[in-house]
């Protein structure tokens, strides 16, 4: 399946999980925030959270700003 | 000095409340950003030598595919030692300012005190005060401890203070300007109608901007360009903390009122000529 994140196409096995993404994206660890179809998913989901083909992710984390 | 000595001074003087935002104390009235320094290293020694406990962040998406050792921010500025402030910079609508603090607040295990800015447009970043009002009253609903940027409007400040907001944060100047105090009368008028924490938030290029504000009576200052893009910033930090002292203490003291022409500080009499 074709999920979008951070507004890129990116292909998951069917069945995939935030876990399996963060995983993935080489970001299991970090402090960072998962957002999908802009509603939030608590990081206690992040485990069984299943994706959907075509869902829009988003991972963000915090950066230097004012 | 031929001045008559004022009966009860202590009386006339203002009153030293801690600084308090959202049922927290803070001994520092400096807040700071983390923003357009040289590196994360950087950024963490100006804001240690800053001695402000409460630093802003900003919420982005996490670069995928690159180095993924690269230091996180929050790794040198720990939510353990200071209050993070996460801010909504770059949201032009209260819909993207809610989202973005919802993700902050997950980002920091529901700590839920985030700065509100909804700018208005790319030139001037002043702030969008309807967009703004629309965000304050949704985020509040939702438990969030709001420190709004806002313009100088004393009656919109009122009304932020009024739904909610923990701290009235209006803008000196624009954002990254370093003009400075530029509207010290509507500073003033938002602060003496106050009754929650008033801080200047944007426009101090230097020190003394710092400690204008600060004799104008506002509880605190938050600035991260003035820090930032100085020279040399451990050392600009510095002066801004001792210029928040400064004016500070300035603002307790009472200054002396404002003549058109002088006063002699020598007594004219015992003179011998």
């Amino acid at each position: 399946m074709q999920v979008e994140v951070n507004g890129n196409a990116m292909e998951l096995p069917a069945g995939a999980t935030i876990a399996t993404l963060i995983e993935q994206l080489a970001l299991a660890g970090k402090r960072l925030a998962v957002e999908v179809n802009e509603d939030i998913v608590p990081r206690s989901q992040h485990l069984e959270f299943t994706l959907s083909d075509g869902d829009r992710v988003e991972v963000v984390h915090a950066i230097g700003g004012g | 000095m031929t001045d008559k000595p004022t009966d009860t001074p202590e009386l006339q003087l203002p009153k030293d409340r801690p600084l308090e935002i959202a049922g927290r104390v803070y001994q520092s009235r400096l807040l700071v950003g983390t923003g357009k320094y040289r590196d994360m290293m950087e950024a963490g020694h100006a804001i240690e030598t800053s001695g402000a406990e409460i630093v802003t962040v900003a919420v982005r998406r996490t670069n995928l595919g690159q180095n993924p050792d690269e230091p996180n921010l929050l790794d040198v500025i720990s939510p353990k030692r200071y209050t993070i402030l996460p801010n909504t910079a770059g949201c032009y609508s209260a819909k993207d300012a809610v989202r973005t603090c919802k993700l902050a607040r997950e980002l920091l295990d529901g700590h839920d005190l985030v700065k509100l800015e909804v700018l208005g447009e790319e030139k001037t970043l002043y702030p969008n005060m309807t967009e703004t009002l629309v965000a304050a009253e949704e985020l509040i609903k939702d438990g969030f401890k709001v420190m709004v940027y806002c313009s100088d409007d004393p009656l919109l400040a009122k009304r932020l203070e009024d739904m909610g907001c923990v701290a009235i944060m209006p803008l000196g100047a624009p954002i990254g300007s370093g003009l400075g105090i530029q509207n010290r009368y509507n500073i003033r008028l938002i602060v003496e109608n106050a009754n929650v924490p008033v801080l200047v938030d944007a426009g101090v290029g230097t020190a003394s901007d710092a400690t204008i504000a600060m004799e104008l009576g506002c509880d605190g200052v938050l600035m991260n360009t003035a820090i930032a893009q100085a020279k040399d910033p451990i050392k600009m930090a510095n002066a801004m903390r001792l210029a928040i002292e400064a004016g500070r203490e300035a603002y307790l003291a009472g200054r002396m009122p404002k003549k058109l022409y002088a006063s002699a500080s020598s007594p004219i009499d015992g003179t011998f000529f």
